[in-house]
């Protein structure tokens, strides 16, 4: 990684030297060793750019209302984070001749919550040790493998290879390879066999934390619309609460097939949410809906496919069969 | 002091229950909160902090105020009932234990928010003493002892052994009530315990947070800081900070229309929100930055000028666990302090 960062480095300091860009979008370091912060540098503050395995936010949302300027803003794509960018630009939520999309490579990255969860607590170090993580604490030391407390969409991490970008930092070919550490839809299935009692407790019980900060809204990067029905005061669905139990599911519900179809499976709203809500699976059984019924479909592989839900062929599958699977 | 091994706890629960409703840390899908007790609630006295604080007991997240029942010309309106029986609410931490007396100020202030007051009149704070402070916690930064929790009762948990001290006529009231369950103890293991978590809580990394600047220096040299536009430049708008925050108090009242009739109903609101003090001609803070100042201008600023120098923040370090960003008090403050030095 520490290669990669002085890498990172003088390529930007290249960019910004000869006016490709007069800004970028990237991480900084905080309070502590696994804190960094999305954040704007400029060839003043570029030397507290920081790049290591804590960088787990999407940087391609902050694109919307950033990349409307003349110049151009740098942005630090990993290749999961390109996903995101490709589907913006294809809805034209992102003007990609604002933007300077660097490819970057990711070897994964930490969720120091998981890290929290094992006990680990008073944090005060962490180190990459091999396949594990040597942590030291307040309290002593301790140690965890890193295939354990990476962010779900690490666990499975959708390749090393970039979709979009001006120019990679190294080729993808060359890059290190992605961690691989469970099956993408394993606990969809897990809950698709489930009985529809033992389904909706296990919803229930999940979406009845929710205490609807839209955190999950505001850092999606398929929810890009100006004013959301959910804060529009004349859509008659503005709330800040949910005042029943069918609010609480269908919040989150409704807003799982807003983004169907479009969701790269970036897994922001999970990673976000204050209550651990495992919102990502949602959008996951919509996605493997999709590949089922219309064919292997991957939101955000590029920016002019159609997708599945927004175009009719005639090989799409019969409607009654989508009402008879949802039964 | 009294004492009641951990194992046992339940038979003090049960106690307690039995003559009061208790509200306790408890898991559900995963993650910690103030609920109901009950023989199969899995009680999670081990948590260091709940997701939502423990304001949420005085002031929740949503509350109804009034029913409209419409019935062809005729509506009647029913007010809510107001929390009339004694309640507990045990384990509770230091930091959130202080948020009480701030939230006090706002709320007992006149004219009185009736709903809190019948609350704190009714509800019994059990407090407990923290044994393990995390990284992210700076509670003594505003001179709280997270040793000796503020509280009508306080506890510690030591050794396998929960101590029991009241500190209040109301926990002297409580204490009685449930003294079979409790045998005598000396303090010895508690003393031993406090000395050690000081001695952690000297070495946490926020432990010498400096916040004198915000008193120091004029409100509108703070308030026209450039800094605030870099500070909030990934500020998402959500209202995280706000919903986990002990002593944020903005609330909003809104109407449910339940297809029967209407529900008029209070609940927690976000300076962070773009409709936060909506009026007729529009918002007063119309950008992000805007917004997101003034809540830490709150915090940092407006509460210590208008409230004998309190400032509204216990330290308790949610907003730095959960900011989808990582931007908090702990930042801000840091910030506007280093550039203030220099100015």
């Amino acid at each position: 990684m520490r290669e990669i960062k002085e890498l990172l480095v003088q390529k930007i300091n290249e960019l910004l030297d000869n006016g490709t860009v007069d800004r970028v979008a990237g991480w900084k370091a905080g309070e502590f060793c696994y804190d960094a912060a999305p954040a704007v540098f400029t060839k003043e503050n570029i030397d507290e750019l920081l790049y290591n395995g804590f960088c787990g936010a999407n940087q391609s949302k902050f694109l919307v209302n950033a990349a409307t300027t003349e110049n151009r803003i740098l942005a630090l794509l990993k290749p999961c984070d390109t996903y995101s960018y490709n589907q913006l630009v294809k809805e034209h939520r992102v003007d990609p001749s604002r933007v300077y999309a660097l490819g970057i490579p990711c070897t994964g990255m930490v969720d120091v919550n998981k890290i929290k969860a094992l006990g680990i607590t008073g944090i005060t170090g962490i180190e990459e040790d091999g396949e594990n993580l040597k942590i030291a604490t307040i309290y002593g030391d301790a140690s965890c493998k890193k295939c354990d407390v990476l962010l779900e969409r690490c666990m499975v991490c959708k390749g090393k290879n970039h979709v979009a970008g001006d120019e990679m930092l190294i080729p993808d070919e060359e890059a290190p390879e992605t961690p691989s550490c469970a099956d993408r839809m394993a606990e969809v299935a897990r809950l698709e066999a489930m009985t529809e009692e033992e389904r909706f407790n296990f919803w229930r019980e999940q979406l009845s934390k929710c205490i609807r900060c839209n955190a999950c809204r505001n850092a999606c990067p398929a929810c890009t619309c100006r004013t959301c029905v959910f804060d529009n005061a004349k859509s008659g669905l503005a709330a800040k609460v949910n005042n029943t139990d069918f609010e609480e599911n269908m919040f989150h519900i409704i807003r799982a097939f807003h983004v169907a179809g479009r969701c790269t499976d970036c897994g922001e709203c999970s990673r976000v949410c204050p209550q651990n809500i495992p919102l990502h699976l949602l959008n996951r059984k919509f996605i493997k809906d999709i590949n089922e019924f219309y064919g292997e479909f991957q939101a955000g592989a590029d920016t002019t496919t159609k997708g599945p839900l927004t175009s009719f062929t005639k090989e799409d599958c019969e409607p009654s069969i989508v009402m008879e699977r949802g039964e | 002091m009294l004492k009641i091994a951990v194992n046992e706890i339940n038979r003090l629960f049960d106690a307690i229950a039995a003559v009061e409703n208790l509200y306790l840390p408890v898991e559900k899908g995963g993650e910690v909160e103030f609920g109901a007790y009950s023989a199969d609630a899995k009680v999670r006295l081990d948590a260091l902090q709940t997701v939502k604080s423990a304001k949420d007991m005085f002031f929740p997240f949503s509350e109804n105020l009034m029913k409209f029942h419409v019935e062809g010309k005729q509506i009647s309106v029913e007010a809510a009932e107001k929390v009339n029986e004694e309640f507990v609410v045990f384990g509770v931490r230091a930091c959130d234990a202080r948020s009480f007396s701030i939230l006090d100020k706002v709320f007992l202030a006149d004219p009185v928010d009736t709903y809190y007051a019948a609350r704190r009149e009714h509800g019994v704070v059990v407090s407990m003493a923290c044994s393990r402070p995390e990284e992210t916690c700076f509670c003594s930064a505003f001179g709280i002892d997270a040793t000796k929790p503020e509280g009508d009762v306080v506890t510690w948990v030591a050794d396998g052994v929960l101590y029991w001290e009241a500190q209040t006529e109301k926990g002297a009231a409580l204490t009685e009530k449930v003294a079979e369950v409790l045998a005598e103890s000396d303090s010895a293991a508690v003393e031993a315990q406090q000395a050690a978590v000081k001695a952690i809580m000297e070495k946490l990394p926020l432990a010498g947070l400096d916040l004198s600047y915000f008193t120091s220096r004029p409100e509108l040299e703070i308030f026209k800081r450039p800094e605030w536009t870099e500070l909030s430049s990934h500020c998402l708008g959500c209202g995280t900070c706000t919903f986990v925050c002990p002593t944020c108090q903005c609330y909003d009242v809104r109407d449910f229309d339940n297809g029967h009739g209407i529900e008029r109903y209070r609940c927690w609101d976000s300076c962070m929100y773009r409709d936060f003090t909506m009026m007729a001609h529009g918002t007063n803070r119309k950008t992000q930055v805007e917004r997101f100042r003034q809540r830490f201008m709150h915090k940092l600023v407006y509460n210590p000028k208008n409230r004998d120098g309190e400032f509204g923040c216990v330290g308790c370090g949610r907003c730095l666990k959960k900011c989808p960003v990582n931007m908090n008090i702990v930042k801000v403050a840091k910030t506007l302090s280093a550039g203030g030095e220099q100015a």
